[in-house]
């Protein structure tokens, strides 16, 4: 888990990424997500917490700099691959055994609704193994129970190496929870995702 | 370890139906098991068989775990621009109507209730409406009909009313008292409130519009279907069923069956 280890970091068998970020978020994903070779093939799901009033513009504003279709999350959608789904604010959003995405409005957690957790927790239920889980910069707890969950199914987990995420509470917070399979920069996590592309074509 | 829990968690979801006929087996499957796992946490039960074996023998305790299945989440005027689309896309149409039935379905603790008949009243209507309230949460129903809300909530909820098009001052509509609002007990002059299940029961009347906000979500596809089914059935031709603001028919089999009046607020008609 040291970060020479994993930049040579390979993950077979997966299925599925789920992400999930707070504050200083929208910069982190961007940077992930910008380096994404085209065509990549498997399906990206992410938690970014936004105040509820607004209308989120995630997923037009990720559209025009990522080169993958790029949705807001609708329930009862089924998991496309290649797809990168936003969860919409005010809703809690989650993966269904049928992999499918599912809505809810369920009480907030650590303030937050949507909440990373939820989606945390439902996608490892879903894809066991076949999940990898990325949580990034943040100010509050959410994420970590989920990481745990995720690793307790035999998913693959990631942290944002503290040191370099824009707010380390939330990184930190799952490493006192759990100890993930990798903790990474933002760039050996973009190397990361573009390895799995390549071996799983 | 987990495999067992997915197993526990649906023998507890059929005891409930074989037991007490309340049908949670077409539920979004990630939310149960949320809200189980919370449930657990308060009875103090280790394990869902556990959970189990006390609903099971004990009706007072499923009654405490009903309001842990059903999501009481609402408010009023939620999303103000849907109910200023109702106001200026679908009251004229429904002026043109001599009598008006409305089917609130899962109406939980009233609040979509009680918006809809202020919207009615200032727009004429309240008069000769009929509202059918349901929800299969029979504390719900009971909360909706007494009609009395935090005085907190109420104020955030003046906002959103302003925001629908409200076109008097809200606070016309309760009474305040220490920390509750009460509404005006005329509002629901002319609102039946029912309980009904749309995974277990059928069409009761026929209507002009159904509401059914924030609902459907906690369905899987097949129990959406069957709700849709119900709502088609029930509408007379050309009425208006809306919906919550993150729910479609675009995935469902009743798609072709209606049409969107107003899309972006989830206003549509039965064609």
């Amino acid at each position: 888990m040291n970060e020479v280890a994993a930049s040579q970091a390979h993950v077979p068998g997966i299925e599925a990424i789920v992400i999930g970020a707070s504050a200083g978020g929208v910069e982190a994903l961007l940077s992930i997500f910008g380096n994404l070779p085209k065509g990549f093939g498997l399906p990206i799901i992410a938690v970014l917490h936004l105040p509820d009033e607004r209308r989120s513009h995630l997923a037009e504003v990720f559209a025009r700099r990522v080169s993958m279709p790029v949705v807001e999350a609708r329930d009862k959608e089924l998991i496309e691959p290649g797809t990168l789904y936003f969860a919409g604010p005010g809703y809690h959003l989650s993966v269904e055994h049928d992999r499918s995405l599912s809505l809810s409005q369920e009480d907030r957690v650590h303030h937050s609704r949507p909440a990373i957790d939820y989606l945390f927790e439902s996608a490892a239920d879903s894809y066991g193994k076949g999940l990898l889980a990325i949580l990034l910069t943040g100010a509050n707890q959410d994420g970590a129970q989920g990481l745990l969950h995720v690793q307790q199914h035999g998913g693959t987990t990631v942290v944002q190496d503290p040191a370099e995420a824009r707010v380390a509470v939330m990184p930190r917070a799952a490493l006192a929870l759990h100890t993930p399979d990798h903790i990474l920069t933002l760039s050996r996590i973009g190397d990361l995702l573009a390895s799995l592309e390549s071996s799983s074509c | 370890m987990d495999k067992s829990t997915d197993i526990e968690l649906r023998l507890l979801i059929e005891a409930i139906y074989l037991k007490y006929s309340y049908d949670f087996r077409d539920y979004s499957g990630a939310s149960v098991k949320r809200r189980v796992a919370h449930a657990l946490r308060q009875f103090d039960c280790k394990t869902i068989s556990a959970l189990q074996e006390r609903v099971l023998h004990d009706p007072t305790a499923f009654m405490q775990l009903l309001q842990f299945l059903t999501i009481p989440v609402s408010e009023m005027f939620r999303d103000p621009s849907h109910f200023l689309a109702i106001r200026q896309e679908v009251v004229p149409l429904l002026k043109t109507y001599p009598s008006i039935k409305i089917w609130i379905a899962g109406c939980s603790t009233g609040e979509e209730v009680y918006s809809m008949a202020i919207l009615l009243r200032e727009e004429g209507l309240l008069e000769r409406t009929i509202i059918y309230a349901t929800d299969i949460n029979p504390s719900s129903l009971e909360k909706a009909k007494q009609g009395i809300f935090s005085l907190e909530n109420v104020r955030a909820y003046t906002h959103n009313y302003q925001q629908a098009g409200g076109q008097r001052s809200f606070a016309d509509y309760y009474t305040a008292a220490y920390d509750y609002a009460i509404f005006d007990k005329t509002l629901r002059e002319n609102v039946t409130f029912a309980d009904h299940s749309l995974a277990t029961d059928s069409v009761f009347s026929e209507t002009q519009l159904i509401s059914c906000r924030n609902v459907l979500i906690y369905f899987n596809k097949k129990l959406q279907d069957r709700a849709f089914g119900l709502f088609h059935e029930s509408l007379c031709h050309r009425g208006f069923l809306v919906l919550g603001s993150k729910e479609t028919l675009d995935f469902s089999a009743y798609s072709k069956q209606f049409e969107p009046l107003v899309k972006q607020e989830r206003i549509y008609r039965k064609l």
